[in-house]
């Protein structure tokens, strides 16, 4: 049986992983998804929380480097691909400043059956956390603020608060 | 014998540094040497594991070798999503 083209290359014009400072439509990503060959699709959605820690956080702000960040991220995703069988995985990752309830990251991945969907969706997340260069940085109610997983990165700080 | 090295800063980095990059000579042979001699500069007391480092726009581990003339860019722990 032949296979579709689709199979093995991102639709045309559409890159796999993307970084963006407007906000995130999750319904219209997972559009470019559609597939005949597709019966699952599974999608994750990062949410800005309003607490880490124990403290109470007003806003978050994330900064990327984004050469470094797009070529990491499409390794994760040919390696997701490699793995599982996937028909279509990207990813889209905001930068700059975002509001509680904002979508910060989200993962789609169509396949033609559940599994491998939930699989690499599951993978393409958790890589991309620990491995593009992206970070986050904490606004609190109480005026201060801090970069995430940075408590010991600066030797004059609050352990886990920086004074803007 | 020194070498030229341009140096980038990222989030916790550049804003203890207080600038995004600069050019050191520097007395060094791998990138872990680099994050040591700028202690002063990057503030940060993170085991080097903790942070990530790439060399002229190319991810790197900590024992690659530094050539004159290297740009290094020293990321603190990422925290995407």
């Amino acid at each position: 049986m032949a296979i579709p083209y689709s199979c093995f290359h991102p639709l045309p014009g559409v890159d796999v992983i993307r970084l963006t400072d407007k906000a995130i439509d999750p319904e219209a990503l997972r559009r470019e998804l559609f597939d005949p060959a597709a019966g699952a699709y599974a999608g994750f959605e990062g949410w800005i929380r309003n607490e880490n820690d124990g403290h109470r956080v007003e806003r978050l702000e994330y900064e990327s480097y984004e050469p470094l960040a797009i070529s990491e991220g499409e390794k994760v995703i040919a390696e997701a691909r490699k793995k599982f069988p996937v028909l279509h995985a990207h990813c889209v990752h905001r930068t700059g400043l975002l509001e509680i309830g904002e979508c910060a990251v989200w993962v789609g991945v169509s396949s033609a059956h559940r599994d491998e969907a939930f699989s690499a969706c599951r993978y393409i997340i958790d890589q991309v956390k620990v491995r593009l260069p992206i970070w986050k940085k904490e606004h609190y109610s109480d005026g201060n603020s801090g970069w995430v997983n940075c408590e010991r990165c600066a030797q004059h700080a609050h352990p886990s608060a920086v004074s803007l | 014998m020194s070498k030229s090295i341009t140096v980038r800063y990222f989030a916790i980095f550049r804003e203890h540094a207080g600038l995004d990059e600069e050019t050191v000579s520097l007395d060094v042979q791998t990138a872990g040497d680099v994050f040591e001699q700028l202690k002063d500069r990057h503030g940060s007391s993170e085991p080097l594991g903790h942070c990530k480092v790439a060399i002229n726009d190319e991810m790197a581990d900590w024992k690659t070798v530094i050539n004159d003339g290297d740009t290094v860019l020293l990321f603190p722990p990422v925290a995407g999503g």
